[in-house]
């Protein structure tokens, strides 16, 4: 049964309010795809529902009559996870965004899955605690959609991902029960770690309602940098020599000349035009270790050949140049129309290497791209600017794309390091994790979701 | 600007790559959390009336008529996204199908937008009975006894939100040519209408700020409607005729700049190039005259503008970014630094100054539900600030936000920015002529 069914759209009504339920083609129209290039669905039906209560009375709803349901958070991911399949049901829970509660003494925070990224960071910044993982699209991405593709962001080198913060979950499952794991104790090893099979299971397992999160102190200082270089391999070569001096810096990201240009049209913040690659650097915590940091980190920066290096003046410098990095996806879409971006990951010290290839690919394809991403911790965003319409260019950037996953498996990387499989990269999971890994992971969802309602046919078919 | 979205260049619709950095400043996408009152949504909308995909539908003529116009998307957007573009065209081919208006406010739009603003000197007749109206105490007589109960439906709402029209009018306060002590530009001088009608005083203080600034300030005492209100609103032929009425009134090449000191006109102002495009007689001139353009404030700071040398005493106050002049022109830190310039005035920041009033041209008239809450969140953070003073610079958030202030039993005083300098520089000349 398809979630249009008109007994089907009354049961929703009669569960969450009428006003909760979307059906018209002018509302559902823009739930038909997320922040994904050239993917789109058609959609059922869409449902917004208040409480995990609801969400498992949808559940049981749907479970009953078989209607496939695509959980969306704010349609900000970067694999088509949230795209609608046909004929399903989207079950949107940016209505649950409330942050619960800080426990400042257990360094916790308590939110419903839709409470937004930025907000769950300003909530612990009151207590003066911090919540470290930061995506680009945090201002508007939700908690429960973090949880769900495992997001990373700019810290990930010295603060990890979205794993790393989550203590516990509520799940809705498939037949619309409802489930706990994890808590607030540091140490737990009551039983299988549960919690951990739904962190980035993108929507095929469960329903995330409700997440009980990890927090840190907030560092005391913080020290934002900005070096410029000639060649991409100075950048590359910079990042190498820090960590190699046993330095952790909390950010090291990079962008290519293309996306360099792209960015400073929108942001307008005096970057560059001229440089071959920029590294934007931060260091954070105990002021006297900041400082010592931040100036071994620019000796360094210097002796690799930067022509430049400059320290932000202040805070709201630091935030206008990390603002400014995290635009670098969209900015790139100022040049053409179609934006395809990629999320490969190499281990660090191939990253110089994974660079050049990728330029040497888009020069063989006859393509443009842009390429940033963050270097400390060898994830790269390769972004092809292209033309969806164009039959011949699109067949030569699926060539392209091709040929950078095939490098990047030979080096050992992964296809995906923060946006997760979904739709995207659907055809290269198999070859990356093997025969036996992947037809494991497609046991594992038939067993808990037999009936296949949950997100089918993402990240397997 | 295009009559409907199929004839316009796919590449602007194509443009938005749906990333979602533009739902967090959206005012509707927050009062709702429904992807279809988002910018993004609404271009997947209109993607799918140029596509074929979708008709244009009642459905889709409401959220065209929803969206605020306020432009905060554009700002957000690092895609670079003519979304001011896209609405326009969107609202023409909504106002062309004739979809979705009832014969009342098919009557309003054509006695407003057809008639008055298309004629200076009809709405300044208007102006005038309306404060007969006012001055004659009927206003508040006919509230009493409960007269204006015999209003339509429309103009009942509005009654209470009507602003109080200035004794005089621009061309009774600026003479067409001043000169100032020493000469150094020939500005032109636009006065705009609710501006004209409304603040004819602010009019006059534009003026002596210019005089106070060198510039020889050239003021035709009567001056067509810009056609912003009529290309806001899906009325692109009006607006294109009122555009090429400006361009023959004040010839781009015979001033330096041409200055507007209201948010809401600037940012329409400057897109002429854009409107006249496809108009041979007129393109050329048009593009100059996007150039000549110029916010008052970005004017001043570019040139360096005059620091008064007397002050207003201890004055707090805080500043309001009208939406076309932040989101449309770009213009922020300008008015806050002029405002810096005065001795002993403390600015102090305004949360959310960026966040739309709810004023948004004719919006507090079709939405009036949404408008008043953006309303009531503007007034309790203008309360929060412990300003005495909110300045800004729109006629349109200035009406609105005084109405929003006085309702909520505020103190606080509304002026806009060139009120405060033309002040500051009066008490200076004024301290001077004592001593001398």
């Amino acid at each position: 049964m398809g979630a249009a069914d008109p007994t089907f759209v009354d049961a929703l009504r009669a569960t969450v309010g009428a006003p909760h339920v979307l059906t018209s083609p002018e509302d559902t129209l823009p739930y038909g795809f997320d922040g994904t290039a050239a993917l789109k669905g058609p959609v059922g039906a869409v449902v917004l529902p208040g409480s995990t209560e609801e969400v498992a009375a949808v559940m049981r709803l749907a479970h009953g009559r078989g209607v496939p349901v695509v959980t969306r958070g704010s349609g900000t991911g970067l694999s088509g996870g949230s795209v609608p399949s046909p004929g399903s049901l989207v079950l949107c829970l940016v209505r649950m965004d409330q942050v619960l509660a800080v426990d400042a003494p257990n360094l916790t925070v308590r939110v419903q899955a839709g409470a937004i990224t930025a907000a769950v960071d300003a909530a612990a910044n009151e207590h003066g605690l911090f919540y470290p993982p930061d995506p680009g699209s945090m201002k508007i991405s939700t908690i429960g959609g973090n949880v769900a593709e495992n997001s990373g962001g700019l810290r990930g080198l010295k603060y990890g991902v979205t794993r790393d913060y989550v203590m516990g979950l509520e799940v809705v499952l498939p037949d619309g029960r409802v489930a706990r794991f994890g808590n607030a104790c540091v140490k737990d090893v009551a039983g299988y770690s549960m919690k951990d099979l739904f962190i980035g299971s993108e929507g095929t397992l469960g329903i995330i309602t409700e997440v009980l999160l990890r927090l840190l102190p907030r560092p005391a200082a913080r020290r934002t940098m900005l070096a410029t270089y000639a060649t991409m391999e100075e950048a590359a070569q910079t990042v190498s020599d820090i960590i190699a001096a046993r330095i952790i810096p909390c950010t090291l990201e990079f962008l290519d000349r293309t996306t360099v240009g792209c960015v400073e049209d929108y942001a307008k913040i005096g970057l560059p035009r001229d440089c071959e690659a920029l590294l934007l650097m931060e260091t954070d915590g105990h002021p006297a270790a900041v400082a010592e940091e931040a100036g071994r980190m620019a000796e360094i920066a210097r002796a690799r050949g930067a022509r430049e290096v400059r320290t932000a003046a202040d805070e709201a410098e630091a935030a206008r140049l990390a603002t400014a990095r995290r635009s670098a996806f969209s900015a790139l879409a100022r040049v053409r129309p179609t934006t395809i971006l990629e999320d490969v990951t190499v281990p660090r010290d191939r990253l110089a290497e994974m660079v050049g290839y990728i330029a040497e690919v888009a020069k063989k394809r006859r393509l443009r791209v842009g390429t940033f991403g963050h270097m400390g911790d060898g994830n790269l965003h390769p972004t092809f600017l292209t033309d969806e319409r164009d039959a011949d260019e699109m067949a030569r950037v699926h060539e392209a794309l091709e040929d950078i996953v095939t490098k990047t498996l030979a080096v050992g990387g992964t296809i995906t390091g923060e946006h997760g499989v979904g739709l995207a990269k659907k055809a290269w999971l198999r070859r990356q994790v093997g025969e036996g890994s992947h037809d494991l992971m497609r046991e594992l969802k038939r067993a808990w979701d037999p009936r296949g309602l949950l997100n089918p046919g993402k990240i397997f078919d | 600007m295009k009559a409907s979205l199929k004839s316009l260049d796919y590449s602007v619709l194509q443009q938005c790559m749906h990333c979602g950095m533009c739902l967090p400043a959206c005012p509707t996408y927050d009062a709702t959390k429904k992807e279809r009152h988002s910018p993004r949504g609404r271009i997947s909308l209109m993607r799918a009336v140029a596509d074929d995909e979708l008709k244009l539908t009642p459905a889709f003529a409401d959220e065209m008529s929803y969206c605020l116009g306020c432009l905060a998307c554009q700002t957000a957007c690092p895609a670079g996204v003519d979304y001011s573009n896209l609405l326009e065209t969107a609202r023409a081919e909504v106002a062309a199908s004739g979809l979705n208006r009832t014969v009342s406010s098919r009557f309003w739009r054509a006695v407003t937008i057809r008639g008055l603003f298309m004629n200076p000197r009809l709405l300044r007749v208007a102006g005038r009975l309306l404060r007969l109206y006012q001055r004659l105490g009927l206003q508040t007589a006919f509230r009493r006894i409960g007269l204006t109960r015999l209003l339509p439906a429309d103009l009942r709402r509005l009654e209470p939100q009507c602003p109080t029209v200035s004794p005089k009018f621009s061309h009774e306060l600026i003479r067409p040519v001043e000169l100032p002590a020493k000469k150094q530009h020939r500005v032109a001088l636009l006065t705009g209408c609710v501006q004209d009608l409304t603040f004819s005083d602010v009019n006059r203080d534009t003026a002596d700020v210019l005089l106070a600034n060198g510039c020889e300030v050239v003021t035709p005492p009567v001056q067509p409607c810009c056609g912003s209100l009529h290309a806001h609103n899906g009325e692109p032929g009006p607006a294109r005729t009122l555009a090429r009425r400006m361009i023959d009134l004040f010839p781009p090449s015979q001033f330096d700049t041409i200055i507007t000191n209201a948010g809401g006109c600037g940012n329409h102002l400057r897109h002429y190039g854009q409107l006249l495009a496809d108009d041979p007689a007129y393109a050329a001139r048009a593009k100059e005259w996007d150039a000549k353009v110029k916010d008052v404030h970005e004017w001043l700071l570019e040139k360096g503008c005059v620091a008064p040398r007397a002050g207003l005493g201890d004055l707090t106050v805080t500043y309001h970014d009208s939406c076309h002049l932040t989101h449309g022109q770009k213009v922020t830190r300008q008015p806050r630094d002029l405002l810096r310039l005065i001795p002993g005035l403390r600015l102090v920041e305004l949360p959310e100054a960026n966040w739309c009033c709810g004023s948004a041209g004719i919006y507090n008239i079709t939405q009036p539900e949404q408008s008043e809450q953006l309303l009531v969140r503007k007034v309790g953070h203008v309360i929060s600030t412990g300003a005495t003073v909110l300045a800004t610079a729109n006629p349109g958030c200035h009406l609105q936000i005084e109405r929003g202030l006085r309702q909520a039993g505020s103190p606080v005083t509304l002026l806009q920015p060139v009120t405060l300098l033309a002040r500051a520089y009066r008490k200076e000349r004024s301290a001077e002529s004592m001593t001398a």
